[in-house]
């Protein structure tokens, strides 16, 4: 038996959209105080449309394969719905992740949320 | 595949397969029975007692077989806790990071009454005998410090740590697993008075260990039942399991020095290669290591991912990192040596086995220096370190 799915693998293995955006207009980073993880995500938002989304991650497998999945399914959708993921969203495209590493997607959903807090706020 | 797990598992010699394999098919009697296949597997059972006395200079009365290292600790603990609460001493010694056979143990007694200290274990990973002989008091009714760390393989100076014990007359035990059959282990030259030990950890099988108890030393069962092992663990014998052990154990202390040697030479090439990845430590004491121990912090990464990544490229390992603890909290022994929580967070151990090459060792170090610079190529702590917003530790 495998710890983690395919797809958790593939993604771990292979990460999208993994770096910086120097011009970025939207930052987020968060934290899980007891494991220790942190992830980064940097929005480049244009016409309401999230153009280029990239992130850093230091944490597990499964923290690592879940920043991966989140920017991909927000990468090119508007705002709107970019705000509308869960983590949940993130797990079902992940195939599932161990009921121990949940967590590792609720970090990724926090990460984009509090890039897009960031991005309104410069807004304003 | 390099496995360099050694210190979770080993996988059993060929002739421990053997031995088991053939007292399974041809001595398979039930060693309480009187008739001939009976007192075969009792004179097999017997001759296995002697062989584990001998590897550590005890009696084969002394020995009792159990279940593995849990279960020799849990008894050695449980024994002389109850003991010591017919005597009226509650106070049991006992070091910051043993394995949780012990410590669980230890906390169930806190529970019922006993008064628990738990000494440092410093930054090399030493117990300090001067500092036992300070937290001894009028009721203590146990020490319990174990060999040698099963994850950052530091060698504690158990001579000294029993003679103190011996001096102020308090009975000794030792969780010797990580030990037994890789270092000299003497009960009497050590002054120990109970030590654990587990088969798979020297090349036996799992589910099979024993426990030491010097003469004289009262035991208490964990198993009630029959009378075997002389009425302190009922249950028929594991006898394949047990001639297995013996068989492992022989061959463990014949092959002892030649085995170290191999060990060192490769061990310290390792921690050699290692030290040059930047900003890394090895944890624990380089030399008062075991043979085959490698355990290194590496800052900016998570564990986890690391030896996913390393097991891609055929190497297996293990890590404190939180992520693999299935408890969100890092390593209790790498808390212990007093490093912080994110660094914890970026631990490897490597234990070696004795068919490693030294070419296998190279490759180990290019791995995981490529991996290491790989994961901190997308770190945010890294980052962090790196533009100075944050001190490196280490
Ligand atoms: C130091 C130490 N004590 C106790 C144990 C437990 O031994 P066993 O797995 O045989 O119960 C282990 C092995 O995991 C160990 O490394």
């Amino acid at each position: 038996m495998a710890l983690y799915s395919e797809k958790v693998m593939e993604h771990f293995r292979n990460p999208r959209n993994v770096g910086v955006i120097e011009d970025a207009n939207g930052i987020g980073e968060v934290g899980n105080a007891k494991c220790g993880d942190i992830m980064k995500m940097y929005l480049k938002i244009e016409d309401d449309v999230i153009q280029d989304v990239k992130f850093e991650t230091f944490g597990c497998g499964s923290a690592i394969a879940s920043s991966s999945m989140a920017t991909e399914l927000i990468k090119g959708k508007p705002v709107s719905e970019a705000e509308k993921l869960t983590n949940q969203a993130v797990a079902e495209a992940l195939d599932g992740l161990p009921a121990y590493k949940m967590h590792c997607s609720v970090l990724a959903e926090e990460a984009i949320h509090a890039a897009l807090e960031d991005y309104r706020s410069r807004q304003k | 595949m390099i496995y360099a797990d050694n210190a979770a598992t080993t996988k059993m010699s060929e002739a421990a397969v053997h031995t088991m394999i053939s007292v399974i098919n041809e001595n398979y009697g039930n060693p309480s029975s009187l008739y001939s296949i009976g007192q075969q597997a009792k004179e097999t059972l017997e001759e296995a007692r002697k062989t584990v006395a001998e590897a550590i200079g005890a009696e084969p009365r002394e020995i009792l077989f159990t279940s593995g290292g849990s279960e020799a600790d849990n008894q050695a603990i449980r024994s002389m806790a109850e003991e010591g609460k017919k005597k009226g001493k509650t106070h049991i010694i006992s070091s910051a990071f043993e394995h949780h056979a012990v410590l669980h143990t230890l906390e169930k007694l806190k529970k019922e009454g006993f008064e628990i200290t738990l000494l440092d274990v410093h930054e090399d990973g030493l117990v300090r005998p001067e500092e036992l002989e300070q937290a001894i008091r009028e009721d203590t009714c146990l020490v319990t410090i174990m060999y040698a760390n099963n994850e950052i393989g530091t060698i504690q100076p158990i001579r000294e740590i029993g003679a103190v014990c011996r001096k102020h007359g308090i009975p000794f035990h030792t969780d010797a697993v990580q030990a037994v059959g890789h270092i000299p282990v003497d009960v009497n030259e050590d002054s120990i008075d109970l030590l654990s030990a587990s088969a798979h950890k020297f090349h036996g099988p799992k589910g099979v260990g024993f426990l030491y108890a010097r003469k004289g030393v009262r035991l208490t069962n964990l198993i009630e039942g029959g009378a075997q092992e002389r009425g302190k663990r009922a249950g028929t014998e594991n006898v394949p399991g047990i001639a297995a052990m013996a068989t492992a154990l022989k061959d463990a202390v014949a092959n002892m020095d030649r085995n170290a040697a191999l060990l060192t030479a490769n061990r310290d090439r390792l921690i050699e290669g290692l030290t040059k990845i930047p900003h890394s430590a090895l944890n624990g004491d380089a030399k008062r290591r075991l043979p085959g121990n490698v355990n290194f912090c590496f800052e900016g990464i998570e564990g986890e991912s690391l030896l996913l990544l390393l097991d891609d490229k055929g190497i297996e390992a293990s890590s404190g990192s939180a992520c693999t603890s299935g408890s969100l909290d890092p390593s209790h022994v790498l808390l212990a040596i007093g490093r912080v929580h994110d660094v914890a967070h970026g631990s490897l151990r490597l234990s070696i086995g004795e068919d490693l090459s030294r070419e296998d060792a190279d490759y180990i170090i290019r791995s995981v220096s490529e991996v290491v610079e790989y994961l901190r190529s997308f770190s945010p702590i890294w980052r962090d370190l790196e533009v100075g917003k944050k001190e490196h530790i280490l």
